[in-house]
């Protein structure tokens, strides 16, 4: 019985072993689900609304190209990149969906309230799950979502002007003329 | 060339541990000095050879030699040579080169250092570090080569990602690492222990100043961080719960765990197995520390790194490593001798009262790490563990061990008086019933976590002081007596009680700064005021000014106290680098010892510029507190019995590698 107890580090360290192992082994570890995104269908995912509104939801995307930017806050880059999304939002060439990502509403609301709301909807990811499902290595990160519900493209870190003017525009006109 | 110089040196490295780890283990096992004595010799060659390859890293850096794919992917012409040098370790291949550097020299210094050791157990410890040597020479040479050439090499080079460009950042990963790295000695001792079947005071005399330097360096290198992240990151935080912070805090919970239960070894003869595995796990958690940020497989805000091929060849080196030594101690554990008695009540009870909260923590922190890991396994659900776990599971948890802290020294050993030792601490009480009454008194009521807070920070530091006052018999004998009792104190005495105080410092800190911080945002104009915890701040608008490799918007801020009287300038910033296209924001900080004025600025839009204003109570005292805890136990480090060890015996020249 003794012994047991000896051999029961062993044991809980076998274990750990094989829950580790299993994902880098299957290769679905977050950043392989990250990239491998691209190409395949956006995660299903169902957010609480902000400030009272409808949350967005991924049923509802199908249909127009959107982008879908995760923030926060407290994020000094998305701050940086706040400008951008504005512009690209009054451009009208997509529905541009922000996600708070790990934020007290309270704070969301203070910093769109003080730097403008560029997004059609706000969803509320006050755990950062939806941010797990989509792999995100921080904020901020946009995603482009095509008209079937597609990834197309994923950006990391702040969106510049040139970002916009180099990568998503002439991937939203190709889009468009695929469809 | 000198490259290929490193990549030679590398693979002699490669070659000198297997024959450390074959010449010193067989060795030991025949008895046979003179193959132990060559193993040491290997240990040396292996140390030497992986600072030549580290070396021509570092020149290869030094010089922007961009045909190395490692400089082009992190170097840049115009970096400050500070940052040049920091950037051969600022990225996941150059901080694995450092980390089996720093392997191989502790390894060396056990084989040149360790005379007084028995030979066998001396040999054995040299021939595990030399175990673990291979391993991860191996994974450097294969799988992540930070000498590997690049063709055609580029003009320029990709920058070291800028937010990493930073003082305390440069030093912040040599520190870690010569923690993490240095518990390996500590690991060796166990394995090597289990193998010579023996563990008694002379062996826990010998694991605790290596663990005690490891654990010194482990302390600095999580405070340097977590300032680093406080001051750099630009959001007034300075511990995010985030798992690769976790990664560092683990191992120090459970090495902090060690080094008292150490104790209990030396003076007592007891709690040896456990002893002996708190030291595996010690390393086995600094392992995981590796694995967690080299392998993303917990998604992390630090992310860096991030490649699943090198997570398994990092999988399979634990599960040897670490699956190797708890076999072996399933195996030869039961077989150690059990030590001395002691009645639950005593400075041995207090110390696995320590113990049992210590680890007890540091599972919490391991459950919170992991458990999104194994709920993404059984329930297919993804989840974060953000503060409100910690805060519901760690915080009490410390609350009782900073409680038991104060009363623990003062007990004696085998049996001891509860009673007595908390009449001593009279005054500890005083301070923390004084302070909580102050705190009531200022915040007006306000969180109750405050006055736990501050209050068991004055417990700790008095009880800290009562512990020394009682050993020099204050005002209980002359004051002239009692400081030359005071100059007879064994260093680690004194040492532990400022380790102890220094914990306390860091919890007021700690408290102040989660509780009673104020903030600001606005967006401001030239000329706009703001006031803050009694100061007022006078916005002077934004310049752009050069810097060496990136361009910066300086803000401008007259800080004035709130009767008029100027304070200060503040100049924060924001830095953009082009050759990365990231910006980085440079806080300005202006601190008083007692609590941080800090100042962010951010965009400029057609309305001014979005300024971010922090008030910090106390900040500082999370650093200074952590330095005074690692001067605790540099002094402690410094007794002469650690010094000096066993019983010397006169070892012939032959044995000792030099």
């Amino acid at each position: 019985m003794r012994r047991l107890l000896y051999l029961l580090p062993a044991l809980l360290l076998a274990l750990l072993l094989v829950r580790f192992a299993e994902p880098l082994v299957r290769g679905d570890d977050p950043s392989r689900i990250a990239s491998a995104l691209v190409g395949k269908p956006v995660p299903a995912f169902a957010l609480a609304g902000f400030d009272g509104a409808a949350g967005p939801n991924s049923e509802r995307l199908k249909g127009q190209p959107t982008l879908i930017n995760f923030f926060a806050s407290w994020c000094t880059p998305c701050r940086a990149e706040h400008p951008t999304l504005m512009r690209l939002a009054a451009s009208q060439k997509a529905a541009v969906i922000g996600v708070a990502y790990k934020d007290d509403p309270a704070a969301t609301k203070k910093f769109l309230t003080e730097l403008g709301n560029p997004f059609a909807q706000v969803g509320v990811d006050r755990a950062g799950s939806t941010g797990i499902e989509f792999g995100l290595s921080g904020v901020p990160e946009t995603f482009v979502v095509d008209a079937k519900g597609m990834v197309r493209y994923r950006h990391v870190g702040p969106l510049t002007a040139r970002d916009v003017a180099d990568k998503i525009l002439p991937l939203l006109a190709k889009m468009k003329s695929e469809s | 060339m000198i490259a290929e110089l490193g990549q030679y040196a590398l693979a002699l490295a490669l070659v000198a541990s297997i024959a450390q780890a074959l010449l010193s283990l067989l060795g030991a096992h025949r008895v046979d000095a003179r193959w132990m004595a060559a193993g040491a010799r290997a240990s040396v060659l292996q140390a030497l050879s992986l600072g030549v390859a580290f070396g021509t890293l570092l020149w290869s850096h030094a010089i922007d030699d961009f045909s190395v794919r490692n400089v082009a992917e992190n170097g840049h012409r115009l970096k400050p040579m500070i940052y040049k040098l920091a950037g051969a370790w600022g990225n996941h291949e150059g901080s694995m080169l450092l980390w089996i550097l720093v392997l191989a020299i502790f390894g060396a210094a056990v084989a040149l250092r360790g005379r007084q050791l028995p030979a066998t157990l001396r040999a054995r410890v040299v021939g595990v570090q030399g175990l673990i040597g291979i391993g991860f020479v191996l994974f450097v040479v294969v799988a992540s080569n930070p000498l590997a050439r690049l063709f055609p090499a580029p003009f320029e080079g990709n920058d070291l990602n800028p937010i990493l460009q930073d003082p305390a950042l440069a030093a912040h990963p040599p520190f870690l690492y010569l923690g993490y790295v240095g518990f390996s000695v500590a690991f060796s001792f166990a394995v090597a222990a289990l193998l010579e079947g023996r563990v008694d005071p002379a062996w826990a005399r010998w694991v605790r100043p290596w663990t005690l330097a490891a654990w010194c360096c482990l302390t600095l290198g999580i405070a340097l961080g977590s300032w680093w992240a406080y001051y750099e990151l630009g959001w007034g935080g300075w511990w995010f719960w985030d798992p690769v912070e976790n990664a560092s805090l683990m191992p120090w919970l459970s090495g902090t765990a060690l080094l008292h239960s150490a104790v209990v070894v030396e003076k007592r003869d007891a709690l040896k197995s456990w002893t002996v595995l708190l030291a595996i796990l010690t390393f086995a958690l600094s392992l995981v520390g590796t694995f967690l940020v080299r392998s993303g497989v917990l998604s992390s805000v630090h992310a860096f790194a991030v490649d699943p091929a090198r997570g398994v060849f990092v999988l399979v080196l634990l599960a040897l490593t670490v699956g190797g030594a708890l076999t072996l101690y399933a195996w030869r554990a039961p077989q150690l001798k059990l030590g001395g008695l002691f009645r639950p009540i005593s400075r041995e009870g207090a110390l696995v009262l320590n113990n049992l909260l210590l680890t007890t923590a540091c599972a919490t922190v391991f459950v919170g790490t992991l458990y999104p890991l194994f709920l993404d396994a059984t329930q297919g659900r993804s989840v974060s563990v953000g503060p409100p776990f910690y805060l519901r599971s760690f915080t009490p948890l410390m609350v009782a061990l900073l409680v038991a802290m104060a009363a623990g020294p003062l007990l004696a050993w085998k049996r001891g008086d509860l009673a007595a030792a908390l009449q001593r601490l009279w005054l500890a009480l005083l301070a923390l019933l004084l302070v909580a009454s102050l705190t009531w008194y200022v915040q007006g009521g306000g969180p109750w976590l405050a006055l736990v807070g501050f209050g068991l920070g004055a417990w700790t530091i008095a009880g800290a002081a009562t512990d020394l006052a009682e050993r020099v018999r204050l005002f209980r004998v002359p004051l002239s007596s009692s400081g030359a009792r005071f100059a007879q104190l064994p260093r680690n005495a004194i040492g532990a009680a400022l380790a102890h105080a220094g914990l306390g410092i860091a919890v007021i800190g700690m408290t102040g700064s989660a509780l009673w911080q104020s903030e600001r945002v606005l967006t401001m104009r030239a000329g706009d005021k703001v006031e803050i915890a009694g100061y007022a701040l006078t916005f002077d608008g934004v310049r752009k000014v050069p810097g060496p490799n990136y361009v910066a918007e300086r803000g401008s801020f007259e800080v004035k106290h709130g009767n008029g009287d100027a304070v200060a300038t503040l100049t924060p910033e924001r830095r953009f680098y082009p050759s990365q296209r990231t910006t980085t924001t440079e806080a300005a900080i202006r601190t008083t010892g007692l609590a941080d004025l800090y100042v962010v600025i951010g965009e400029a839009d057609g309305d001014g510029t979005v300024v971010r204003v922090w008030h910090h109570p106390f900040v500082p005292w999370i650093w200074s507190g952590a330095v005074v805890m690692v001067a605790g136990g540099l002094l402690s480090l410094a007794d002469r019995r650690l010094r000096v060890g066993a019983p010397r015996a006169r070892t012939s020249d032959a044995v000792v590698a030099s």
